[in-house]
């Protein structure tokens, strides 16, 4: 038995076949995954000297690339888990699209802290020797932990449309079949199976939410837990978890319109999702706005000498330029075309996310990097300079590919809406299912 | 047990630098060569730092040798991931070389910036080579792994050894780390800190006496005394 669903056969439309256009895609996405992974096979063997990275500025781009990802993965988490306790039924079309973002950035932004170890074969000193007062390995336990869960979470939501793939994709390849017959755990679709598979889900989403602020306060950790100027603040913590929803939300609005373009999904992810995006994504561009002043104007006001030295570079020195594109790119520009074109225009709103994430990844970068530059002993010497090399930016590269490679193999192989929890009835219920996709009407908005 | 500590007068100190050249030729830190230099990647268990305070003409500029201040609750020590950096019972701060993993977070953490990154492998001219520290303590290290002063650990340990094989007793002035036995001007001083007694221990309690950062409680090994 499966669930009744309208817009069945647009789901599926695109497992049908693979074409020319995703082989050159994921050719290119591969390329530059390969490229990525010789450079960093050439900087173990060559140390990591061939970075930009030096003494003062021990961390560069990775750690950057670090934060970023888990941030990215915060997007999945926040609109299946939180929104899903929250009774917030328009985001059933969208859960798995924004899941898929959570699962395939956070072995990045995993790997991230692998490629900056100067010694990753000694990755099992962590558990050998393992030290739990380091900011470390809690890094390490929260976002495995917090990897586990997703890839659970995610799998256990997509067993009802594996079992529905099965029993109708009949004209795939044989290996793609037994694929679907193996994944799909014998699913047989009985009342009592959604009945569980519901019970389950809303009980994970509750230890996803605590996982999930746990997750990326931890991460900010990293830095707050020392006593650098720029970084020993409380606020980093809330800071960085509010920033890694808003570029996570906004790569959902990206990735949701893209998915729509290309598989011609229009009526099931329809114009209503992104308004109520955008209603999101206009609070917390707000919430940044609030901590951004709450964070610097703490700093500036009590004006301790070491602080401030990394205000200065921020606000006026080395690094202004990059702080105050950063604030026009997440925060001014975004806002006003959230306010004033976004409503039920797909367009401006992928423009104004695309601008969210270049700004959300210089912002983690201006985090850490002046921090580094200017270290309590040297505050007064000026020194410290860091500029990414060609390795770091392959490497950087080569992540970003492999997000869209794992995104865009998936999608082709698996239903990216997810057909049992959009559907208009379920097996054994009567009533008519609450996270009905049809379209609300503009006034809702 | 001693507790080892190290006292630096700045009125004698006229930063000749020639503690940070004892140091590398005790503890084999690798030549960076100009380009990696440049970049701020030379490895120097030993710095002098110039502070500058006003502006001309009105300039004071004090230079502060820095070793390794061997924390007492060291900022490096709760934050690595592995243990691979610890305090030894004698209170000096050591890395274990075959188990840092490289990540790089004690570099970062210490306020002091005592702590080196091995970027690439070590190098030395050839000349250089043949006349390495043999000690095993000081083995050049591999790429990937952070080091620092040590208070020249490998000195200690054979101090202790030419003690029990001349049949005495070891006393803590048997020993002295190389910037403290070399210093020109005499103004760098080692010894216990737990002895009343010893001269490092009186000089600590001068009036002139100071650490670095006092404030943020991690409580250095390193006193100096104050300039002027």
């Amino acid at each position: 038995m499966h669930p009744k669903n309208q817009h069945e056969k647009t789901i599926l439309a695109p497992l049908h076949r693979v074409t020319t256009g995703d082989y050159l895609l994921w050719g290119a996405l591969l390329a530059l995954m390969l490229t990525g992974l010789a450079a960093w096979i050439w900087q173990y063997l060559q140390g990591l000297g061939i970075t930009g990275m030096n003494r003062p500025v021990y961390w560069g781009v990775y750690i950057t690339n670090f934060v970023f990802f888990i941030g990215l993965a915060h997007s999945g988490t926040f609109i299946s888990a939180i929104l899903r306790i929250a009774g917030q039924s328009w985001r059933a079309p969208l859960t798995r699209a924004a899941e898929a973002i959570t699962l395939f950035s956070l072995p990045f932004g995993a790997g991230s802290i692998i490629i900056d170890m100067g010694h990753p074969e000694r990755i099992l000193n962590l558990i050998l020797y393992g030290r739990f007062q380091s900011p470390i390995m809690w890094d390490v336990t929260a976002v495995g932990l917090y990897m586990l869960s997703s890839i659970v979470f995610f799998y256990l939501s997509l067993l009802p449309d594996i079992a529905l793939c099965r029993d109708r994709l009949t004209n795939v390849p044989r290996w793609q079949q037994r694929m679907y017959k193996i994944l799909a755990l014998g699913w047989n679709g009985s009342p009592e199976q959604f009945r569980r598979l519901e019970k389950v889900l809303d009980g994970m989403a509750v230890f996803m939410t605590m996982l999930v602020v746990t997750v990326h306060t931890v991460v900010s950790w990293l830095f707050g837990m020392t006593v650098q100027p720029g970084w020993h603040t409380a606020l980093i913590g809330p800071f960085f978890l509010l920033g890694a929803i808003l570029s996570g939300t906004a790569a959902v609005v990206i990735a949701l319109a893209i998915l729509r373009k290309v598989y011609r999904l229009e009526k099931v992810l329809h114009t209503g999702l992104f308004n109520s995006l955008r209603k999101l994504l206009i609070t917390f561009v707000l919430g940044w706005l609030y901590m951004m002043i709450a964070e610097h104007l703490t700093i500036g006001y009590a004006s301790m000498t070491e602080e401030m030295t990394v205000l200065n570079d921020k606000f006026t020195g080395t690094y202004s330029l990059i702080f105050w594109s950063m604030t026009v790119l997440v925060f001014v520009v975004p806002l006003l075309v959230f306010i004033f074109k976004g409503k039920n225009n797909i367009g401006w709103m992928v423009f104004a996310s695309v601008l969210i994430n270049i700004g959300m990844w210089m912002e983690r970068y201006i985090v850490i990097i002046p921090s580094e530059t200017s270290p309590r002993l040297f505050h007064n010497m000026g020194q410290g300079s860091y500029m990414p090399h060609l390795p770091e930016v392959l490497i950087t590269l080569a992540c970003f590919a492999g997000l869209i490679f794992l995104y865009a193999l998936f999608t082709r192989f698996f239903p990216i809406v997810p057909i049992w929890e959009t559907a208009e009835a379920l097996p054994g219920h009567t009533h008519t299912n609450e996270t009905s996709p049809v379209p609300q009407p503009a006034a809702s908005d | 047990m001693p507790r080892w500590g190290m006292v630096i007068d700045l009125d004698k100190c006229f930063a000749c630098q020639s503690c940070t050249a004892a140091c590398r030729m005790e503890n084999n830190t690798p030549v960076a060569g100009k380009d990696q230099a440049g970049m701020g990647r030379a490895i120097l268990w030993n710095e002098v730092l110039p502070f500058t305070e006003g502006e001309y003409p009105n300039v004071v500029e004090t230079m502060i040798p820095r070793p390794c201040m061997h924390c007492d609750n060291p900022a490096c020590i709760k934050v690595c991931p592995v243990q691979a950096t610890f305090k030894n019972e004698e209170g000096t701060v050591l890395i274990d070389y075959t188990r840092c993993i490289g990540c790089r977070l004690c570099t970062v953490a210490c306020p002091f910036t005592v702590r080196y990154f091995n970027w690439y492998p070590p190098e030395w001219p050839e000349e250089m080579k043949a006349h390495l520290n043999p000690e095993p303590e000081v083995a050049p290290r591999p790429k990937g792994v952070v080091e620092k002063c040590t208070f020249c650990t490998q000195r200690l340990r054979k101090a202790r050894e030419t003690a029990e094989a001349a049949g005495r007793t070891f006393a803590a002035t048997d020993y002295i780390p190389a910037c403290v036995q070399t210093c020109t001007g005499h103004a760098r001083y080692f010894g216990d800190l737990d002895d009343p007694n010893s001269l490092v221990s009186k000089l600590a309690h001068s009036p002139r006496a100071y650490r670095l950062f006092e404030e943020l409680g991690t409580q250095p090994k390193v006193y100096y005394l104050k300039q002027g």
